[in-house]
């Protein structure tokens, strides 16, 4: 396991962000993968002592700190509400409640993980990445670009009238997932499909052809569902083979889209 | 027959310490100053050692010494890990530290260190050079490859198992009656199939521990999560060259085994390790090594043909089964006749079978033993052939089998020639069908949203211990006031034996459960029982058990009547006193006063030790079947119900019972649907942590349902027979049909999987 | 590093490693109720509370319980033993190690939701792995654990 020389709980963003410049230094989160890595570091920097575990909501936007679990993230009623229940779907397979009180926003989002479901997630949502250093950039921006040593503070959360759905699919039902698709209809953009575990990081697909149209039709639905699987780039590795994430981009984009249909009930939660 | 204690729903005596977990596991009892272990493993499949440093390593503060093939004699005789009885069956095909590396994980070398972060730091400093060699990895490709996984020429054999290891050959058996070839020639329709099932973990939740100390005579004494104290006592002095009397092997509670610890994985090295220190040492293997460097199930492959008449009388099964015992050689040879002698004899009208097998060394991990042993590999394959046979003759699988399974009463040539003394399966299935519902939801139903619920079935048997080798014995002792200790050599590993054998005590001895207490397993104590492994606890000491019981009973007769001064024949005793009554001249004597008088002047021993070995092994009998969710698009499956009903005679304690067939139930359902297991092309298994090992969890399956149908075993304590290992043998093959049912398509490999499901549809 | 932590009501101050596990800790001031079943955080055999909620003790770092709350099955012996006996009168406990952590995360969902669904007892004890038992009779346990509590509770 991940061996620590020195453990510092700091006093402020800007002590977080000297100690990290150094390459022996990491960044703890949850700690729950750092843990299982095979290296050295010399020192652990820890955010605990920030303040930086709330999310405050306000009538525009969510700030989630770097520091929320990921059972905090589950449990908030706004993001809940805002979301259709998109959230919890995509936090309930993690392991276990326990797992889940213990990882954190930030160590999600900061690692870029492929497989990443909260990564899936908030890449569906108009989302920002609040850096230390950096200032604030866009979420997919983030996700793309490499920000070096700097230290992730909290995300933001734009609200906008809209609605999200959010699926993935596992071969047990706290395993790793071998696709996640999350979706969403927000207005003054196409309709947007996020997938994620590819195995690769999570990408984001727009339907700038307007294949879906206004009324999504079952036809439009099926339609999307080629289109997605034409253009998400899929790989195999030990839970599923580039040929079955593929079919799986196309199924569950189509059952995206259709729960995201007007006067449709979407699918968050039907995977009970 | 009026029980009291026995076919009762019994607390277990050690529940409560369990449920507020109390420090009774062994990394719980062991000495704070243990020397702390850790092994380097080789990282290739087949390589030697040609030189190891280990100077740097040694060198390292806290470190107290590092061991290599060079500290064992290589020309010394070799040993098996299994935990059979001598003669063993398994090889010797093994050295406690080789210069041979034959799979990725085998022992290069040991390091103990005062602190474990300074026995990871000496790992690291160790020097290996290795001279790699082309590994044999494909277990279909074994038999008799140019590449040798025991090339060795103190490779040894001691049972006539056909064995040869320079064919790579483990063992190879034949065995028929009836002429096969004729009798699948003259039947209506022949289905020949071939299936594959993989190498599945144990998965129990406590690692392999041990720990070792030296006693105050100079012995070892080896304290370890063992199913087995008294193989464990040779096999360490095979592997140490020691005489077994300088060995003592005791188990404390054991967190779980399944078969897995039925072999000795752990002890070899602090055993080896505090014998060459003195100081006591202890190994707690990590999840990964017990992952990647234990012993699994063994992966066979296995060819049926099954010969039938156009209105389903099955004629004839031929059985070829081909098994993987991986790097050495344990379980090897007997595992494999499970496959055939324990699917086969279901079907209790063929006329002729056959039943030939390989077993085949190759550069991967050593299999073993796992709940089941190698029966659950071929009832998979039986029973799925006779699935795919009803879907031919168009007859419904349930049809089919009240028209073929064995009865009681019947001749089984397949199992050992022996009668079926004991078997309800008519009625499990009966049950089994009405339980499911199956008139109502064979075969498919869809239910929208692209799912689709399917059923499927599956028969199966096991065995009540290994007839004619297995040795079960109690002592029984009345102590001050009256109250009995029940020492055993069987080892309780969660399953409840301390329990249930003291059930039997009380129940032969008519007293309460408070009144017995238990001790076991240690090889300095307990009398001789060859373990817990092969279904045999409470058939074979159970028995032994129940006799020792009725025989104390005579004991504490003959000392109270001697004390009333009253001839013992014509005394008896009732549970609480010894009574003399002859035409209204009543004298009675309290076991209170009689286990005081048995302290004080007295000659007769209150004390009795029985041992059992049966010449028969009746089988329990199951049927299972399972109700399939499926996401045709998906490939997502969900078993929502699975109900099973098991005839294992009496159970002994009602409770226990059925949460061993509820749990050997969800480990079949693990390896029909997600615990697979895969190697990268250099021998290097996948699957090596619970990250990637899927083991179910409690939201991966709806409700098992399990019921009884008791029959009545003569020769097993008050009617019982076992059930520990033969819930585990109905989910796979009820699954692969419910699978076909739902998607037209047959499975002959496990575990099935969503990816699997998904890509059939297309 | 110096950490001072509430372990079971009891201060305790120790000088440890910055990398020692909250498990390791929690062992060595004899808390034996505390297994470790896997490296990899997905057996729940670990689970302690962390100021009241359930953790993974072997994925924390005792230097994060610094000035925290740390609570085992060993402080928790009176609600172990009232719920302990229905899984014992189920026979549900068998091999017993899974049982602390399991029996930790079970108190963690009766405190936080007092009358759960099926459903929401699957989810929730989801990430206590069980080799022995199949879940059922654990779910028996429960259930019946809930049913006897909401009894007294009318009484």
């Amino acid at each position: 396991m991940l061996t620590i020389k020195e453990y510092k709980k700091v006093e402020s963003l800007e002590e977080a962000w000297e100690l990290n410049q150094k390459r022996s230094s990491r960044l703890i989160g949850g700690m729950m993968w750092q843990k299982m890595s095979k290296g050295n570091c010399a020192v652990a920097i820890d955010l605990s002592g920030l303040g930086l575990d709330q999310i405050r909501e306000d009538a525009d936007q969510f700030e989630i700190g770097c520091m929320v679990t990921l059972r905090a993230l589950e449990q908030h009623q706004g993001l809940l509400s805002y979301t259709d229940g998109a959230v919890k779907e995509a936090l309930r397979h993690i392991v276990g409640v326990q797992f889940r009180n213990t990882a954190t926003v930030g160590g999600s989002i900061y690692g870029k993980y492929g497989f990443s479901d909260v990564l899936t997630l908030f890449l569906a949502m108009d989302t920002y990445v609040e850096l230390y250093r950096a200032g604030t950039v866009p979420l997919p921006e983030f996700a793309a670009k490499d920000y070096g040593r700097d230290v992730l503070v909290r995300i933001c959360v734009k609200k906008h009238p809209g609605r999200f759905v959010y699926q993935s699919v596992r071969n047990t039902q706290t395993d790793f997932p071998v696709l996640t698709c999350a979706a969403a209809r927000l207005p003054g953009q196409p309709f947007l499909a996020v997938f994620g575990a590819r195995p690769g990081r999570a990408v984001r697909l727009f339907d700038d052809n307007g294949i879906l149209g206004e009324q999504i039709t079952e036809e439009a639905a099926r339609e999307f569902g080629k289109y997605a699987a034409g253009r998400i780039k899929t790989g195999g590795n030990m839970r599923g083979s580039k040929e079955y994430r593929t079919h799986l981009v196309r199924v569950l984009s189509e059952r995206a889209a259709l729960s995201l249909a007007d006067g449709r009930e979407n699918r968050n939660d039907c995977h009970s | 027959m009026n029980l009291r204690t026995v076919n009762k729903p019994v607390r277990k005596i050690d529940a409560m310490q369990l449920v507020t977990g109390q420090p009774v596991y062994t990394d719980d009892i062991a000495p704070r100053d243990c020397l702390i272990i850790k092994l380097l493993r080789s990282p290739y499949a087949n390589a030697w050692i040609r030189e190891i440093d280990t100077s740097r390593a040694k060198a390292t503060p806290g470190v107290w010494d590092v061991y290599t093939w060079e500290d064992v004699r290589q020309d010394g005789r070799r040993f098996t890990c299994a935990g059979q009885t001598y003669p063993e069956p398994s090889p010797y095909d093994r050295l406690l530290l080789d210069r041979h590396m034959r799979y990725v994980g085998d022992v290069a070398a040991i390091v103990a260190g005062e602190t474990e972060r300074a026995v990871d730091l000496a790992i690291k400093k160790i020097r290996v050079a290795y001279e790699v060699s082309e590994p044999l990895l494909d277990f279909r490709q074994a038999k008799d490859n140019r590449i040798l996984v025991h090339p060795e020429d103190n490779w040894e054999t001691l049972a006539a198992v056909g064995a040869d290891n320079l064919r790579n050959l483990c063992a190879h058996d034949e065995s028929a009656e009836g002429d096969i070839e004729k009798t699948l020639k003259e039947s209506d329709i022949v289905l020949d199939r071939v299936y594959h099932t993989k190498a599945c973990q144990q998965t129990m939740m406590e690692t392999f521990r041990t720990f070792c100390t030296i006693d105050t005579y100079g012995r070892l004494h080896v304290v370890s999560s063992t199913q087995i104290v008294f193989h464990c006592r040779r096999i360490l002095a095979n592997a140490l060259h020691i005489p077994k009397s300088m060995i003592r092997v005791s188990k404390p509670r054991i967190g779980g085994g399944f078969g897995a610890k039925q072999t000795v994985i752990a002890e070899l090295y602090p055993a080896f390790v505090t014998w060459k220190t003195k100081k006591p040492s202890k190994l707690i293997l990590s999840r990964e090594e017990s992952m990647t460097a234990s012993t699994p199930r063994h992966e066979m492959e296995m060819h049926v043909r099954i010969g039938a008449s156009k209105d389903g009388e099955i004629q004839g099964i031929d059985l070829y089964t081909l098994s993987n015992t991986g790097a050495y050689g344990e379980h090897g040879p007997t595992t494999v006749g499970l496959s055939g002698h324990k699917s086969i004899p279901l079907y209790g009208k063929a006329k002729a079978y056959r039943f030939v097998s390989d077993v085949v060394y190759t550069n991967v991990m050593s299999a073993g033993a796992y709940r089941g042993y190698g029966a659950t590999q071929g009832i998979f394959a039986v029973e799925s052939a006779v699935n795919e046979l009803a879907e031919m003759l168009g007859i419904d699988p349930i049809l089919l089998r009240e028209k073929n399974m064995v009865r009681q009463g019947q001749k089984m040539p397949a199992y050992y020639g022996l009668m079926n003394t004991s078997c309800a399966l008519d009625r499990c299935l009966a049950k089994v069908k009405e339980m499911i519902k199956w008139d109502e939801k064979y075969p498919v139903r869809f239910v929208g949203n692209g799912k689709v619920r399917s059923v499927g079935i599956s028969m199966a048997m096991q065995s009540s211990g290994i007839p004619g080798v297995d040795v079960g014995s109690a002592t029984l002792k009345v102590n001050d006031e009256g109250f009995y200790t029940l020492l055993i050599g069987a080892a309780d590993m969660g399953t409840g034996c301390d329990t249930i054998l003291a059930q039997i005590a009380a129940e032969a001895l008519e007293c309460p459960m408070e009144n017995i207490t238990v001790f076991g397993a240690d090889t300095d104590a307990s009398p001789y029982d060859s373990g817990s492994y092969a279904s045999s606890t409470t058939y074979v000491t159970g028995k032994a058990v129940e006799q020792c019981a009725r025989e104390l009973r005579e004991r504490i007769v003959a000392l109270g009547a001697k004390i009333l001064d009253v001839p013992a024949e014509a005394a008896f005793f009732d549970g609480r006193e010894v009574i003399f009554d002859d035409d209204g001249e009543r004298k009675s004597i309290s076991l209170h006063r009689i286990a005081a008088y048995s302290m004080d002047g007295n000659t007769i021993a209150l004390e009795v030790t029985k041992t059992n070995s049966s010449p028969v092994s009746p089988p329990p009998f199951m049927v299972g079947a399972a109700e399939v969710e499926i996401d045709l698009q998906t490939g997502e499956i969900k078993v929502i119900e699975f109900d099973a009903c098991v005839d294992c005679g009496t159970p002994v304690n009602t409770n226990l019972a059925r949460v061993q067939a509820e749990g050997g139930i969800l480990q079949g359902i693990g390896m029909a649907l997600t615990e697979n297991i895969t190697y990268n092309g250099k021998g290097k298994l996948y699957e090596n942590s619970l990250m990637q090992y899927k083991i179910p969890s409690r939201t991966d399956i709806g409700h098992i349902h399990v019921a009884f149908e008791n029959s009545y075993e003569e020769s097993g304590p008050f009617g019982a027979k076992s059930i520990g290992e033969v819930v585990i043998n109905t989910p796979p093959a009820a699954i692969a049909d419910a699978v076909f049912h739902a998607t037209g398509k047959r499975f002959y490999e496990l575990p099935i999987t969503p990816e699997q499901i998904a890509m059939s549809q297309i | 590093m110096t950490v001072t932590v509430e372990l079971n009501s009891r201060k305790v101050t120790r000088n440890i490693e910055p990398d020692m596990l909250l498990i390791d800790f929690v062992r060595a001031e004899g808390c034996y109720s505390v297994k470790r079943g896997c490296e990899t955080s997905n057996c729940g055999l670990c689970t302690v509370f962390l100021d009241g909620l359930p953790v993974l003790s072997c994925s924390v770092l005792a230097a994060r319980a610094d000035n925290r709350k740390v609570t085992t099955l060993e402080g928790l012996l009176e609600e172990a033993k009232e719920f302990g006996a229905f899984l014992a009168d189920e026979g549900a406990e068998q091999c017993g190690f899974c049982n602390p952590g399991f029996l930790m995360n079970a108190i963690a969902l009766f405190r936080e939701k007092p009358e759960p669904t099926e459903q929401e007892i699957r989810e929730y004890l989801a990430g206590n792995l069980c080799r022995c038992s199949g879940y059922e009779g654990q779910l028996r346990a429960i259930l019946k654990f809930l049913e006897w509590k909401k009894e007294r509770g009318h009484k």
